[in-house]
Parts: structure tokens; C-alpha cells; sequence
């Protein structure tokens, strides 16, 4: 993950606290991120927490997977199934909502989140 | 390329029916110099699929077909500017920008527009109809602070737009319809009702032999005045009281229009000047507005085989329909209204679920005339197939809306019966023998493809469910294999997979997909391997937690909000005084709300993800585990008292459901199954309404299998009779085990029996009579599911590593979800709305 903006790398939580090919959701300045530990890959990524469609806090306990040909990294909402890109955000259903997307690093073992 | 010498169509009107003729022309000919005046900004789209622009579709998805199209065919478009005048003796037309067109052929296919009735104070801010893109964007933006809204209108379009409103979220939606019913035009006074109760259930609010007098506000609308002195309250309104067929340009130039609007053609298309052509919604053939696509399309085939030396006449065009909301199937087909003596009517009518239907068949009893379908339009395309062939009706023509009965007769023949020249598409004028032979031929196997090779299935999308029939049928008739593929991942079946798992010993879902998958996997294909492997071995399934569905990663039902309920098994429905005192101080000390479920245990709700393990390791010491209401899996087998205190009882039926409850308990199928044992035929216990019921007899047991409650109630049916108890495991050990291993995922066991072919017969002598040979493997797999059980719960509140992963925040474990929020209810607490 890499990014041009001035971020803060905000230590969260250690890989291990993250299940292989799942999620879990951590608390960072008081707002709810969804952090996915995307071992087939080896790639992280982190999310807002919260599932634009009715507004639940749930991305975190989603599955994740791919779509496409470009395999196109996604979760997907326990509660209704819409799917959202982890790279963009975007909404992979046709809905207009979209989630926030949040740099994330691994160094040592610690998950750090990008804060601007 | 040298177009001056070539003859010049004009075409006027840049709609569906408009970009129809030009499609069509060109798959004819291209001797014709083309040139388009469209008055929209934009190009051609699909108006009749235009709400699903609510639904998230762009302006883009909705086109018929892009720019790009009309300038690779040689098309002259002019976009944003209209004809204003046709000069007959010049033989030009000018536009609103000043251009002068000279034409050879003029077709017009100018369209409609929603007739706005003279009501004072139409005009105010607020006041809407809905024909066009703009008008959505303008409904949508409007809905998004709207209070309140109303649709003047209770046809086919007012109920589209109100629909609508009521998905753009708009709090209070009312349908406000002058006649004393809904949709007096398409179905009778009994649909009409039935209707109105699946509407009123889904939100809406209707008001009929309302005449709007005048609509009330400053500047904005407020509220709507009616004729009876009563007063709605509404911020805004979409009008959609009829349309108008746009004449005025033909008017204007001395051609014949009728006198309530629309320009008068012939059988050729033709207007009163030979050279005019008018098609679509704007033409009035003898007497008639067409107001729907596909007699459109065909009065546009019919001008370009005019204009190409062919003979095709427009002979007029059934006015068929279905209604495209979500929910509530509405159609009507044939003659709708007809009645004695010129036919008789056959009507069931439901009320319970909201079913009714009407068929109108000749006196003779031989031909369908027409109908209404309301509730269930499953069998619309076949019935109008059998009106528009004139399909001699079969003996018991009831059974076209009722389905055979009478136990084991197959379904689903009817598409594969049909004559060849049967009309399946009519937007595209493809006949079921074209179909069939692009499946043969060409080898098209999906409707994508279909659509690609004949455009069948691409105009109002009625026929897709008919086409898909008719590609399968083929393919069986050819003995093709068709299969359901899982998902993009997995190029399976789910039965396929559950063998190739079995045979190749795979116990883990990256090993499936390393074996037989491609990308990452997804929410699909996860938790169905999950499901399968659970089928094979029946390992923890929290081992592999990050591939199930959100309740069995938490072995909890997820709840509005985010909070969890807990369910203890409470076998047969049987509880002791302790263990109610049990569940009552767990759920006291845990504020969680309590309440009986439909299958005879206590559900606890409410519970915050941190404090499950607490929940469970206190309920597990007392006994419980866990009831597997999170799984796909026995839910409940529920009983009646039976022979232990009833006195109708004929054998002990509690003791039987809790052995086969605890039988069965914990193995993952591919959806959830229920059962219920009956002491007797008065069947307290509903155990046909299961997935497998058993009811005493004065022998011994009968076997019920594949009822389903739900949003299609099916009967279960018998299956074995009058066995005894170890038939009866035996039985039902290798229907399950049949069922685990060849059901496709999240189907229930009716919808499986439903497809599969030979039907109950075919299950019979599968189980019974062990025609397949498999039984002896299906027991012993069986037997290993059973032997491999064990309570999660237990398993987790045992196990630290396992423990941990029941946290809200994985930085901040103590801290529980601030967002979920209770408020009190009769003494206990429940979420709030969403
Ligand atoms: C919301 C909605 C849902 C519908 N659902 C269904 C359905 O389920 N099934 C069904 O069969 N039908 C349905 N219809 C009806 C269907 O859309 C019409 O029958 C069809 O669009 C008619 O095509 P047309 O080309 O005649 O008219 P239009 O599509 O209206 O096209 C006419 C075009 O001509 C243009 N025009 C008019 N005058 C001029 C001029 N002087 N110069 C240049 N351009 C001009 C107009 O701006 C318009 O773009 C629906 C309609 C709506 C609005
Ligand atoms: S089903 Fe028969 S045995 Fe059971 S409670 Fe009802 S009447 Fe009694
Ligand atoms: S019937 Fe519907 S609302 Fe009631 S519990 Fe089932 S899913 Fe929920
Ligand atoms: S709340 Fe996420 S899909 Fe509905």
C-alpha cells in the first residue's frame, strides 16, 4: 500500500490478532476500521467498519474475495451481501454507496493504519 | 462514400420504437441515406426498464445502443433538436435549429407524453410526471427530502412510479386512482382487490374514487384537494394519468390524427400522405394507441419491409402485460374481461397468500381466451403461449393455474410442447423454433447469448424466464449436461465439487481452491465448500471460521444492529424446570431479550459478541449446548406430546423427535432443515410442513419428506408408510445423506425435489428401494457425520485461542460496540429501528 498523502502510521493491533483471510475490526481514534488480513495474497487492507446500506457495523465480519478477471480484491457485508472493493471502496453491486479505503502497513508483526 | 444519390429516410424521433426502425432498416438494406432528429439530449434508451435507474443503473446501462453506433452505420443524428415543421410540398422538414432536411420517406416516431389533466395548480414546484430521464432525476432529487408523496394514477405506470417512491425511501407513499379500483384497464374488480392488499402491505397507501379538484400549496405543492371535500397532505406528486400521443408536428402538416389524438395509419403504416410513415406510441391503427414496446417494434418491421419491397402489414397486437414490481407479480393476458356467454372463467383465489387467478377458456371448453394473474405470474408466459397458439386445452384446463395435483405427475414439459412458430419474444419477433435452433446450431447456451445472437430477451424482458426453459430443454433433449456452476471461482456443481473433495480427500477451502477453483474465492463459493466439507467430514467448523457465513464464524444468528442471539438445544421441544430457571438467569444477567421460537426453544437476543463465550461457558455447565440455529443445519424437531399425555396418542412421539433431534444435531447441509413428529393424523406438531416429518400411525410411522414452510409453503410428502422405528432412521439417514451430497447450495429440500427429475418417485426408489446402490455408502457416510459431532460452543469456551477472536474491537477487547442501541419494549429491550 503506498500513498502520496502526509499520513500518520498509527499502530493498531499485531497480524496475528487479524485471521488468515478474514477480518476483524479495530477501534483508531475513536472511529470503527475494518482491518482484512488477505493471507492468500499477502496483501492488508483497511476499510470503514460501517456498511453504507443500513448503516450497520460490519464490514470487518464479512467474507473477503476476488472478482473478475483483474481479481479485483472484495468484502462483503454479512447482512445483505453487497459487496465493496478493497482497493477503491466502490460498491461492486451497482449501489451508489461506496466505503472509505485506509492506507495500511505491516512492519514487525504491528498492523498500522495511514491517518491524514 | 457517396451518399447524395441514394434516397433519404428522415426519421423523427429518436425513442425506442425510432432506434428500433433504424436497426431494422439497416438489417435490411443500406440503400437508404439515413438521417435521425432526436428531440431528447440524449441517445435512444430503454424507457420501459427506466425505474431501474432508481436501482442504481446509469444513464449508460439504459441506452440501446451507444453513440458510437449511429456513426459507424452512417446514421446523420441530430441530438436536443426537434422537427417543428414538415413542409409536405417541399418534401423537407426544419428543426428547431434551423436546419432543413429534404426527406424521400418520413417516418415518424414521435412518441407520447404523460397527459397532465387540467387541475389547478399543476404547475407547482413539486408536481412531476415520469416519462424521462430528466423526469427521474428531477423525482429523485425531490423524493430525497420528501416527506410524503403521492402518484395520481393507479395503472400500470402510476403503480411502477409508486413503487418507486416507496424504494427511493420516501416515508408516506399514496397511489391516488379516480376509479373505484386499481388497474381497471388490465385485470378485473377481483384482482383489482387482491392487489390492493399485496400494495397495502408492501407500505403504500391507496385511495380510490378520489377525483383530484385541485392541488393546494405557495408556489410548492402541499397537499391535494379531492372532489369529496377530503384533503392529503404530499410534498410532491408524479402524475401518471395516461399518455398523449405527440400529433401536434403531424397536425400541423394537414395529415389525419383521431380525434382524441394520434396520427391515423393504415395496415402499411402509412399516414394520409403515402410518404409519411407513423410507428410506435404517436400511430392510431384502427382506433387503437399502442402504448407498449412491442407492437412498436413490429409496426417499425413493418415499415422497413415497405420500404424494402416486402409485405409485412400491421394487423394489430395483443395488449399482454406484466407488471414489473418487485414483490408483486401482476399480469394479464388475452382477453382479461370476457365473459359469458363467450366463455367461462376458472378463478382461484387465496387470500391468504395473496394468490388470485382467473382464466377465461372458450364455452367449448377447447382454447384460453385470456386471464388475470395476481400473487403468482410464474405461469404468464406459458398461458400466453397457449392463448396466442391456440393450444387445445388439456382435460382439466384448472390445472394451467393450479399446478397438476395429485402427487406425482411432472411439471415443466409445457415450454419443449410448444409449436415451433410460437412467438417466445415478441419485442423481437423470435420464435421458439429460432431459439431452439441457435442452441442446436449455434451452440448458444445462456440467454447472454441468446440475446447476442437474436436479440431474444432484450426488448421488456418478459420472455427471459421462457428462453432460459427452452435452452435447457434443448440441451436435455439433446442430452446435454447442464450444470450450475457454483460461482466464477468454481466451474462446478455443488455435486460435483462434493465428490471431487470426497475422492480427492480435500479437507480445507484453499486446498479446493488450489484443486478446483480459480481467483481468491468469494462469499459464495466459501461458505458453500464450507458446507460441503462440514458434509464430508464434519470437522470444527470454527477451524475455518473466515469461510462461513457471519453466523457460523460467530455460532450466533447476527441480528438488526449486530448483536447476536443464543440458542440452546432444547431437544423435542422438552425442558425441565431447572433449566428454564437456567436460561432465565443467563438471560437476566446478560439483559438479553427473551422470546419462544416457532420451533418449540427459547431464542436470547441481544447479546454483544464479547459476551458470547460468557453466555455459552455458563449455559454449557449447566448442561445445554448448542442448538445450531446459526447453521445450515437441524434447526428443531419439533413434537406433540403424543402417546405420554395426549389422549388421542398413539405412540410416544416426544421421545422419537428428541432421539432424532440428537441423531441428527450439528450436521451442516445445504440449507437448514426441519422436522416434527405427529403422535397421531391430527398432527399438532405440523410435521408436514418440514423438511422431514413423522407421524404415528396405528402400525407404526409415516415418513414425510421435503415440506417447506416459508415464503412457499409446500406440503411435505409421503414417503414411506407404517415402518418402524429402525426402517424409519434407516430411511431417513439416506434421504438426508442423499440430500446433503446432490442439493445445490441454500436450497431446501422441496425446491430440490421439485427439480429433480422423476420426482418423488425417482426419491423413492433412491431410498427405498436402493435403485442407484448407493444406500450402504450413504449410511456409513451417515454414520461418520454423526460419530464426528460436537457442541462448538463447548469446543471454544474451552479453547483461550478460540475465545479471543469474540471481540467487537481486536485493540480494545473490554469495549462493546458503542453503535448498538436497545430501547424497551414490554418490559424487556430490543434494537432499534435501522
Ligand atoms: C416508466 C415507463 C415504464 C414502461 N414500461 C413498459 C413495459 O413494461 N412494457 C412495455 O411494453 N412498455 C412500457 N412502457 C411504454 C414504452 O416505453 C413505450 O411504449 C415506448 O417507449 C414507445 O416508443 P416510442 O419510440 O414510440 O416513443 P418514445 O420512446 O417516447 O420516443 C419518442 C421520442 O421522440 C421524440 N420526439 C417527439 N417529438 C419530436 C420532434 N418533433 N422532433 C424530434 N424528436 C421528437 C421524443 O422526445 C422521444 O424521445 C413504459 C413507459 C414508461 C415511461
Ligand atoms: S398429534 Fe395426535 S397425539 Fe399429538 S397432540 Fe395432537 S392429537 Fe395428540
Ligand atoms: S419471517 Fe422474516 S422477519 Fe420473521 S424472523 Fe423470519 S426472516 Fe425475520
Ligand atoms: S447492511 Fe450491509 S448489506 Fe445491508
Amino acid at each position: 500500500m503506498e500513498t502520496t498523502v502526509d499520513v500518520e502510521w498509527l499502530p493498531v493491533c499485531k497480524t496475528t490478532d487479524i485471521p488468515a483471510d478474514g477480518g476483524a475490526c479495530a477501534l483508531v481514534e475513536g472511529e470503527q476500521v475494518a482491518i482484512f488480513n488477505f493471507a492468500r495474497r499477502g496483501e492488508w487492507y483497511a476499510t470503514q467498519n460501517l456498511c453504507p446500506h443500513k448503516q450497520q457495523m460490519a464490514l470487518a465480519r464479512g467474507m473477503i474475495g476476488s472478482t473478475g478477471e483483474a481479481c479485483e480484491p472484495k468484502v462483503a457485508c454479512p447482512f445483505h451481501k453487497r459487496t465493496f472493493s478493497l482497493l477503491t471502496g466502490e460498491c461492486l453491486n451497482g449501489d451508489e454507496c461506496s466505503i472509505q479505503t485506509y492506507p495500511i502497513k505491516v512492519e514487525d508483526g504491528v498492523v498500522y493504519i495511514g491517518w491524514a | 462514400m457517396v451518399m447524395q444519390h441514394l434516397p433519404t429516410v428522415v426519421v423523427i424521433g429518436n425513442g425506442m420504437v425510432g432506434y428500433k426502425f433504424c436497426e431494422k432498416l439497416l438489417a435490411k438494406t443500406s440503400a437508404f441515406n439515413l438521417v435521425v432528429f432526436g428531440e431528447e439530449p440524449r441517445v435512444a434508451y430503454d424507457r420501459v426498464h427506466l425505474s431501474e435507474y432508481f436501482g442504481g443503473k446509469t444513464a449508460d446501462d439504459l441506452l440501446m445502443a451507444p453513440l458510437q453506433w449511429y456513426h459507424e452505420h452512417g446514421i446523420t443524428l441530430h441530438l436536443g433538436d426537434a422537427v417543428q415543421e414538415i413542409d409536405r410540398a417541399h418534401q423537407t422538414v426544419h428543426s428547431r435549429s434551423g436546419l432543413v432536411q429534404p426527406y424521400d420517406y418520413l417516418v415518424l416516431a414521435t412518441g407520447s407524453s404523460a397527459f397532465v389533466p387540467d387541475i389547478p395548480g399543476v404547475e407547482k414546484e413539486g408536481v412531476m410526471v415520469y416519462r424521462t430521464i430528466e423526469d427521474l432525476e428531477e423525482i429523485k432529487a425531490c423524493a430525497a427530502t420528501a416527506r410524503s408523496g403521492a402518484v395520481l394514477g393507479g395503472g400500470l405506470l402510476g403503480l411502477e412510479a409508486a413503487k418507486a417512491l416507496l424504494d427511493l425511501g420516501v416515508p408516506q407513499t399514496h397511489v391516488v386512482e379516480f376509479a373505484p379500483r386499481l388497474m381497471p384497464r388490465q385485470i378485473d374488480a377481483a384482482g383489482s382487490q387482491m392487489l390492493q392488499t399485496k400494495l397495502e402491505a408492501l407500505g403504500l397507501q391507496i385511495h380510490l374514487s378520489k377525483a383530484t379538484s385541485s392541488i393546494a400549496g405557495e408556489g410548492k405543492i402541499e397537499a391535494l384537494h379531492f372532489g369529496d371535500g377530503s384533503i392529503l397532505e404530499v410534498d410532491m406528486l408524479v402524475i401518471s394519468a395516461g399518455i398523449r400521443p405527440r400529433d401536434e408536428l403531424a397536425k400541423l402538416a394537414g395529415l389525419e390524427v383521431g380525434m382524441r389524438g394520434g396520427i391515423v395509419v393504415n395496415d402499411e403504416m402509412q399516414t394520409t400522405d403515402p410518404r409519411i410513415f407513423a410507428i410506435g406510441e404517436c400511430a392510431l391503427h384502427s382506433g387503437m394507441i399502442y402504448g407498449l414496446v412491442a407492437p412498436g417494434y413490429d409496426m417499425a418491421e413493418v415499415v422497413a419491409s415497405q420500404l424494402t419491397q416486402g409485405a409485412r402489414a400491421f394487423t394489430g397486437y395483443d395488449m399482454s402485460s406484466k407488471l414489473k414490481l418487485i414483490g408483486v407479480d401482476v399480469a394479464s393476458f388475452g382477453d382479461p374481461f370476457i365473459a359469458e356467454p363467450h366463455s367461462r372463467a376458472i378463478v382461484f383465489e387465496d387470500t391468504h397468500n395473496g394468490v388470485y387467478k382467473r382464466i377465461n377458456i372458450s364455452p367449448d371448453g377447447k382454447y384460453l381466451l385470456g386471464g388475470v394473474l395476481i400473487g403468482d405470474a410464474e405461469a404468464y408466459n406459458m398461458l400466453l403461449q397457449t392463448v396466442n397458439n391456440k393450444i387445445v386445452l388439456p382435460p382439466h384446463p384448472e390445472d394451467l393455474i393450479l399446478g397438476a395435483r395429485g402427487g406425482e405427475a411432472n411439471e415443466g414439459a409445457g415450454v419443449m410442447s410448444l409449436p415451433e412458430e410460437a412467438l417466445v419474444c415478441s419485442c423481437e419477433a423470435v420464435t421458439k423454433g429460432a431459439i431452439c435452433a441457435a442452441v442446436t446450431e449455434l451452440n448458444v447456451t445462456s440467454v447472454d447469448g441468446m440475446k447476442k445472437c437474436n436479440k431474444a430477451g432484450t426488448g421488456c424482458g418478459g420472455c427471459v424466464p421462457m428462453i432460459k426453459d427452452l435452452i435447457n430443454g434443448t440441451l436435455t433433449a439433446q442430452g446435454a449436461y447442464i450444470k450450475n456452476v457454483l460461482c466464477e471461482h468454481f466451474d462446478y456443481s455443488r455435486q460435483e465439487l462434493f465428490d471431487l473433495l470426497k475422492i480427492n480427500d480435500i479437507r480445507t477451502y484453499d486446498a479446493a481452491l488450489d484443486h478446483f477453483g480459480k481467483g481468491d474465492g468469494c462469499e459464495t463459493c466459501k461458505p458453500a465448500i464450507g458446507s460441503i466439507l462440514s458434509g464430508l467430514w464434519n470437522d470444527l467448523i470454527v477451524k475455518q471460521n473466515t469461510i462461513q457465513d457471519t453466523n457460523d464464524r460467530y455460532l450466533a444468528n447476527i441480528q438488526k444492529g449486530g448483536s447476536y442471539s443464543v440458542v440452546p438445544r432444547i431437544a423435542g421441544g422438552e425442558v425441565t424446570p431447572e433449566q428454564l430457571m437456567v436460561i432465565g438467569r443467563v438471560a437476566h444477567k446478560y439483559g438479553l431479550y427473551t422470546k419462544i421460537t416457532g420451533g418449540q426453544r427459547i431464542d436470547m437476543f441481544g447479546a454483544h459478541v464479547s459476551d458470547l463465550p460468557d453466555i455459552w461457558e455458563e449455559l454449557i455447565n449447566a448442561g445445554f449446548e448448542s442448538g445450531h440455529a446459526y447453521g445450515k443445519s437441524l434447526r428443531t424437531v419439533k413434537s406433540c406430546v403424543g402417546s405420554t399425555w395426549c389422549r388421542f396418542g398413539l405412540h410416544d412421539s416426544v421421545s422419537l423427535a428428541i432421539e432424532i433431534e440428537n441423531r441428527y444435531k450439528g450436521i451442516r447441509s445445504p440449507h437448514k432443515l426441519k422436522s416434527g413428529v405427529s403422535g397421531c393424523v391430527r398432527e399438532c406438531a405440523e410435521a408436514q410442513a418440514k423438511d422431514f416429518g413423522i407421524i404415528a400411525t396405528e402400525k407404526g410411522w409415516n415418513l414425510y419428506v421435503c415440506g417447506n414452510g416459508g415464503s412457499k409453503p409446500q406440503h411435505a410428502q409421503l414417503l414411506a408408510t407404517d415402518v418402524d422405528k429402525e426402517t424409519l432412521i434407516k430411511y431417513l439417514d439416506r434421504f438426508l445423506m442423499f440430500y446433503i451430497k446432490t442439493a445445490d447450495p441454500l436450497m431446501r429440500t422441496a425446491t430440490w425435489l421439485n427439480k429433480m427429475d422423476g420426482g418423488l418417485a425417482y426419491l423413492k426408489n433412491v431410498v427405498l428401494n436402493d435403485s442407484l446402490g448407493i444406500c450402504a455408502d450413504l449410511e456409513a457416510e451417515m454414520a461418520l457425520l454423526i460419530q464426528n459431532y460436537h457442541c462448538e460452543w463447548k469446543e471454544v469456551v474451552e479453547n483461550p485461542e478460540l475465545r479471543k477472536q469474540f471481540t467487537h474491537f481486536v485493540n480494545a477487547p473490554k469495549v462493546k460496540d458503542p453503535t448498538i442501541e436497545f430501547e424497551p419494549v414490554r418490559g424487556q429491550k430490543v434494537v432499534k429501528a435501522w
